[in-house]
Order: structure tokens, then sequence, then C-alpha cells
């Protein structure tokens, strides 16, 4: 029981620091309830998956700079695709969407391990090459959603034969972060695959000695990063209703919600939940800052400083479990 | 050993279960390895044995298929092997044991073994008869001790039942009761028909363990020998090779009396897991060889001597004065400068010639300001003429030849004026006319009143520059020789062990 309270005990910290700030922004804002929950779901929803993305190949010991370009080609790829199409076209069309994503991303992880560049020059190399791909497909906001993808984030979710005041407080853009987790992360996670992305993150010489094969977990890692960048274009392509070519500011948020959410940059140690914690942990602050009037150049400064220090309040705390 | 015709005789029961032959590796310029040759036997068990820089380490990357030789091929059960990679060699049958543990450290032990697909009855059975009784399968292998993740990489290399193990210094980071076991368990595997391949610098657990010995030289097999009493000798002869002794230039330079308060005394001296309890005296005016093999404590040594690294026992003595070595600042304004063994760690590679040389005399935090340009100019350039850099491609220090590079490394000292010298390794890689250059210069640094510490990993050096040596085997001084006796071989038995204990009370009186 101690152990398993050790390892998952910086996801609890963040599960804990978001439950204050729910109640905080309830006694700051005493009206907050189910609209604003829904309003906090949908703002966070592109941060949350692209943070997810970038969190895969962190743990995996690479860095993925391309991961917001990469995130605006799927969003204009898509949006472009289901203007005036049918329901059944633009199921298509998400589908084609999330593999040309891992597609990006594989070809980024290929080109990491084939040039022995590090990662964070290729990557930064291909923002600028998928920023102008972006641009070429909808060279300004356009395009459409599909109303069927747009109700999927809108509003608090509802189930036949259950009272609906039971389960409208949760958001649906809430559900389909937990589906989109479930359905890609969980597989790999128990797989053998999962299992090689944190033993290269962690020791890739040990990795290569134990058998496993180093460039092809990597290609592997930056394929599911680009697997959930598509989905963070879908995303903002869905709370949208059309596409974005110019790239949000998704790259450092979800760098340091990463960082936050208990995944260590060189690699090899982090999960999921903790970064999607922090993705919340994050905006949330924002929010009551803003509900608070307080100055938008001083919640950034609030930003930067908590994140500073929850991360050292964390390795002086593991550096002192150690110790014990 | 010309390669004989194997195809017939690999479906015999009498087949080596390893055969390479002829094979040749070189990086660059340099060959790492001319000819090296490896027959085993089944049930056998071989030490694959050299100096320093005979090609051992190459010769087993390229067996375990972490590199591709040049020529030369490797049959595994007169199969040929073309092993492009760990994995694929342990499909083959031969599964290594890395000198450093190849276990993922973020990862448990469970995990671990599904990594590897290991079998876990078998390697929880091998873990508990090498002697750990109570291991737990969700221990995070980063918080395990050293001594314990040896034992689980063997564990896990002898629960897949390969036809070949290979241990590289299987034993060095270990406790002597493990070590024991270890001996134990793998001669009865090799008893069991495995094969082992034992690579160690420790004599006496190969006359325990071994059956043959196959000896490297500057890249070639030059023999193996079966391994009986008394093979020691030979084993030293044919790793040294048929190399007339050297002339020594050093030994009838008159020497400065070794009396008074020592520069430098170490006492006890313990670091990391390899430095055990180092003691001697280096006086003003003397060059003390620090002579040891691979990973015997001396990297340990001289960091701390450096202040790279805090001692965890022991003491440190300048003049007479306890020193107290917490950072490079430290040692530095102690007067203890050291000159690594990579020149890398050293220098500002893209920097100029000057700067490099300069660093040292502008770097002290008590001089704000700004650099007074002409004193720095004239002692940079006294330094240059001494040491004859060639100063050609002097813009970026990246460009100069190894040899230059080197001198810039000493130069930097000179130039601030040099107490106690540590020099780690300097001619490693360097052509023979800089490296008498560099002996002349620290035979001159002696003569003028400074205090060196010379470890080299060349034993024929020792003679040409030092006037004693100290040798450390396992942590721990295990003889003190003058120069005049420092001979090749002398000084070969001495570093692999095989002297007895009693001289190493000389080296502190």
């Amino acid at each position: 029981m101690r152990r398993l309270l050790s390892d998952s005990g910086w996801t609890l910290g963040l599960a804990g620091l978001l439950a204050a700030l729910l109640v905080m922004t309830k006694l700051i804002q005493p009206d907050f309830g189910v609209s604003g929950l829904d309003s906090l779901g949908r703002a966070a929803l592109p941060f949350a998956l692209a943070t997810l993305g970038m969190a895969v190949v962190v743990i995996a010991g690479g860095i993925d700079l391309s991961l917001a370009s990469m995130m605006a080609v799927c969003s204009v790829t898509a949006a472009r695709m289901m203007e005036g199409a049918s329901d059944g076209q633009s199921a298509l069309a998400l589908i084609f969407v999330l593999a040309l994503g891992a597609a990006m991303g594989a070809l980024n992880g290929a080109l990491v391990v084939a040039s022995r560049v590090p990662d964070i020059v290729v990557t930064l190399a291909m923002l600028f090459v998928w920023q102008g791909t972006a641009l070429l497909i909808l060279n300004a906001p356009g395009g459409a959603a599909a109303p069927w993808l747009r109700a999927l984030g809108v509003g608090g979710l509802t189930l036949p034969l259950i009272p609906e005041a039971l389960t409208v407080w949760l958001p649906r853009s809430v559900i389909f972060l937990m589906v989109c987790l479930a359905v890609i992360w969980l597989p790999i996670r128990r797989s053998p695959l999962g299992l090689r992305f944190y033993a290269i993150g962690s020791d890739a010489l040990a990795a290569f000695r134990s058998g496993v094969p180093v460039g092809r977990t990597k290609i592997a890692a930056y394929a599911v990063t680009g697997l959930f960048a598509a989905l963070g274009g879908i995303a903002v392509t869905m709370s949208t209703g059309i596409g974005e070519p110019i790239p949000g500011p998704y790259l450092l948020a979800a760098v340091a919600a990463v960082v936050l959410g208990g995944v260590v940059l060189g690699g090899g140690r982090g999960g999921l939940i903790g970064p999607i914690l922090a993705v919340f942990v994050l905006r949330l602050v924002r929010m009551d800052l803003t509900l608070m009037s307080v100055d938008p150049n001083v919640t950034t400064i609030v930003e930067g400083a908590i994140m500073v220090v929850v991360v050292m309040l964390g390795g002086v705390l593991a550096m002192r479990g150690r110790r014990t | 050993m010309t390669p004989k015709d194997t195809s017939a005789a690999a479906s015999g029961p009498g087949a080596p279960v390893l055969d390479a032959q002829g094979v040749s590796k070189r990086f660059g310029a340099v060959v790492a390895l001319r000819d090296a040759s490896l027959i085993l036997n089944r049930g056998e068990v071989v030490a694959l044995m050299g100096a320093n820089g005979a090609g051992k380490s190459t010769f087993v990357k390229i067996l375990t298929g972490a590199l591709a030789p040049d020529s030369g091929h490797v049959r595994i059960r007169g199969a040929e092997a073309r092993v492009a990679s760990p994995a694929e060699a342990r499909r083959s049958g031969l599964v290594p044991v890395y000198q450093e543990p190849s276990l993922i450290p973020d990862l448990d032990v469970a995990a671990n073994l599904r990594l590897g697909k290991t079998p876990v009855a078998a390697f929880r059975h091998w873990v508990a008869a090498l002697g750990i009784a109570d291991l737990r399968l969700d221990d995070l292998i980063g918080r395990l001790p050293l001594a314990t993740l040896r034992i689980l990489d063997l564990a896990r290399a002898l629960a897949a039942e390969p036809d070949v193990l290979l241990l590289d210094e299987m034993t060095a980071a270990l406790p002597t009761d493990l070590v024991d076991r270890v001996l134990s368990v793998v001669r009865a595997q090799a008893d069991a028909g495995r094969s082992v391949i034992y690579i160690s610098h420790r004599f006496a657990e190969i006359a325990r363990l071994c059956d043959r010995a196959t000896v490297l030289r500057d890249g070639a097999t030059v023999g193996s020998l079966a391994i009986t009493p008394g093979v020691e000798e030979r084993v030293v002869e044919m790793m040294l090779g048929a190399n007339p002794p050297r002339q020594s230039a050093a030994a009838q330079a008159a020497r400065a009396p070794r009396a008074g308060t020592p520069r430098l005394a170490v006492r006890g001296l313990a670091a990391g897991n390899r430095l055990n309890d180092v003691s001697f005296d280096l006086h003003a005016g003397e060059v003390l060889g620090v002579v040891a093999l691979e990973g015997q404590g001396q990297d340990e040594l001289f960091d701390v001597l450096a202040g790279n690294r805090r001692a965890l026992a022991g003491s440190v003595a300048i003049d007479g004065q306890t020193a107290r070595l917490r950072h490079p600042a430290d040692a530095i304004a102690a007067g203890l400068t050291l000159v690594p063994g990579d020149r890398s760690r050293a220098l500002l590679m893209s920097r100029s010639v000057r700067e490099n040389i300069a660093l040292p005399l502008v770097a002290r935090m008590a001089k704000w300001g700004v650099i007074p340009a002409r004193n720095e100019a004239a002692r940079v350039s006294a330094a240059i003429d001494r040491l004859q850099i060639d100063t050609r491609a002097q813009g970026e220090v990246r460009r100069l030849s190894g040899g230059n590079q080197q001198k810039v490394t000493i130069a930097r000292w000179i130039a601030k004026g040099v107490e106690t010298l540590l020099l780690f390794d300097p001619p490693r890689g360097i052509d023979i006319r800089t490296k008498r250059q560099i002996y002349a210069l620290v035979r001159d640094l002696a003569a003028q009143g400074a205090a060196v510490l010379f470890y080299t990993s060349e034993l024929g050096e020792v003679q040409q520059a030092c006037d004693r040596a100290v040798v450390i085997f396992n942590g721990r001084v295990v003889d003190v020789i003058e120069a005049q006796e420092a001979s090749e071989p002398s000084l070969m038995r001495a570093a692999y062990g095989l002297t007895s204990g009693d001289a190493a009370r000389k080296a502190a009186p």
C-alpha cells in the first residue's frame, strides 16, 4: 500500500489541488455550476489532447515541438473534408485525419531516428514544415465541422434510462477525452509496446541491450503523439466549427502540463493521468484569476510561478522519500 | 591460426560452440582489431585477456552484435552468426552480461523481465541460487544497489538458457561472498554443458573458474593457454609481447630527496564503490606514477583530488595542512590542478588556443574588471613556446591535433604556475614525438619543484617519466615500485594483484 501511494503520490496530489481549486472557484463565483464545468471542459479539451501527445513522446525520451503545427494541419484537413459532406463521409474524413496525424508523427520519429540529429532540432524544423502545409491546405480560417461532431463536445452527458440530473454535470468534452485516453493509451500501456516506451526513455542503451528495437519503438512513440495531435486538431475544429490554419498556443502549454503532471523531461517516468489533471489545474487557475479580475499579464506570471514551485516541491519531497 | 574447413566438422559433437576467426575492425585511422580469434568448446570456460587497449572491448562488442566486423567471421554452433543487434545475438544463443547493468532503472524488476521475455520462475531460481534471498519483483531497479543489479543481470542471462554466456568483468562490483556464489554457479553451468567467455582482470578467479585463457595483444589473438598452476607469468608475457625494454630516460636523473613534509599526503581515501583505501605521499620535485588496470579506482582518486567528487573516507593533506576539496575551485586554490584524460572535458573546443590557456588566469572571481591583456599575452606566449604548440590552427582548439590539444590542457596550468599537477593518462592516442615532449616537460616541472601525480595506462611510460609508481588494484595500493625496478612485466604483475600485500606499506611511511 505504501508503495502504491508513493508511486501515484504525484497524481493524488494534483487531484487534491484540482479539487481545492474547484472549491475555490465555487467560493469566488457562487453560480459556478454545470455550464461553468462545461465551458471549462471545452476550453481544456485541445490542451489536454496536446498534452497527452507530448507526454507520450516525452516518456519515450523524446520531444515533439511540431505538435501544435500538426494539430493545425489536422484541423484544417478535417474542416475542408467535412464541408458539405454527409454524415458517413465526415466519419470517413475523421478516420483519414487520425491516420494522417499518426503518419505525420511517424515521419517525425523516422527523421529523428534516421538522421541522428537531436529530436529538438528535427521537430523544430518540422514545426515550420507542418505550419506551411496547414496554410497550403487552407490559407484562412474556414471549412466546417459535421454537426454530429460538434454535438460530441457540447453540453452535459445524457444517457438513456438514467435521470439527466445525475449525469448532466459531467461535460461531454471530458467524456470525449476519457474515451480517447482509454481507447488509445490503455491498450498500449498494457502491451509490450508501452513497456518499451518507458524502457527507451529511461535508458536507451540498457533497453538496446535488453533486446528492445530502440529505433522502431521511438518511431511508434512519435506516431502515437501524432495520433493525439490529430485528435487535438479535431477538437479545435469541433469547438470552433471551422479549421484553424495558424497553430494555437498548445505547444508550450503542453510542455508545461507534462512537467507539472509529473512526467520527467528526460523520459522514463510518469503517466498520462497526471498531465491531464495538470491541464485542468492550469486552466482553472487562469479562470479563477480572470474571475477575480486580475490583470491578464499577472495571470501568466502566476501560472509560471505555480509550475516552478510545484515541480521544485515535488523534487524535494521525492528526495526526502528516498532518504527514509 | 588459419580458418579451417569447419563446414565438415560443424555438425560433429566435437565442433566448437563458438568459432570466431580473423576478426578485424577499424575506426577511421585507428585499427582496433587486426586479427582476433576465439574458439569456445562445449562446457568450456575461456578467459579473454589483454592489456588496456588490446582490443578486448571491441571484440566483445563484435561477438555480442553491438558492432559489425570489417572482416572475419563469427560462427555459433557452425552457423554463420550475422548478429546485427543484441536481440539477434540472444536468439542465436549468446547472452552477454555487460560491465554496466543493462536493466531499465525506471521500471521494476517484473517489468524488466517482461521486456526481455525472461521466464520469471527460472529467474527467481537463479537469483536465489546466486545468494540474494529477499528480492521483490516490484522493486524499482533504480533503487537497488549495484551489486544486486549485477546478480539480477546474471540471473536474467542464465534464465535465458544460453549456449554461450559472456561475462564482462562480472565480479568487479561484487562483495566477496557474492563473488564466491557467482563463480560456483558459473562453474556448475559449464560442467552442465554451457560455454562461458569470462573477461576479468583477476587471476585468482580465472585460475579457479577457467579452462583456458585466450590472449589479445594489439588487436590480434596471440595465443591460447590451458590454465595450469603458474600460467600467470606466461599470460603476462603474452600480453606484453616481446618488446625490447625501452631506455629509461628518467631513471638516471638525480632524485630530489624525499624528506620533510610531503606536498600531498593521501591517507585512507575512499570514494564511490571502486576506490576503497588508498594512501601515498607525493613530495615536491617528484613524479609519482599511478598504475592500475581499468576501473580499479584511479578515476575516483583523481576526481577527489581535483574536487570533482567528495571522498567517503580518508584525508588529503597539502604541505601538512588538511585540505577540504569540495569544488574544483578549492583544489585549484590549493594548487592541485587536473589535466583530465578526456581532453574534451578540459577544453573550450570552439574557442582559441590563447583563451583556453588564459582561462585559469582570468577565471578567479577576485579579478573583476578588464583582463590585463598584455600580462596575459606574455604568459600565454611563454607557455606556447615552452610546449611547442603548433599554433597554425589556433583559432579553434577543436581543429588542433589530439597531441596539440593535450599540450594546451597542460599549457594552461604552466601559464598559471603549477604546484601540484594531476595528469590523468595524457599520452593516450597521441604520437610518439609529442609523448616525448610531454615526458620532458613533466620532468622539467618536477625539477623546478612541482609535484606531479601521473596516471598512465601505458606501462612503458612509467620508467620514462616517473620516479616511483604506486600500483592500485581493487581500490587499494598493492605495491610501490621504484623507477629502476618498474619494468613492464613487474608493473603488469603488480597491476593484476600478483604481488604480496606487504609491499603496500612502503607507500605511506
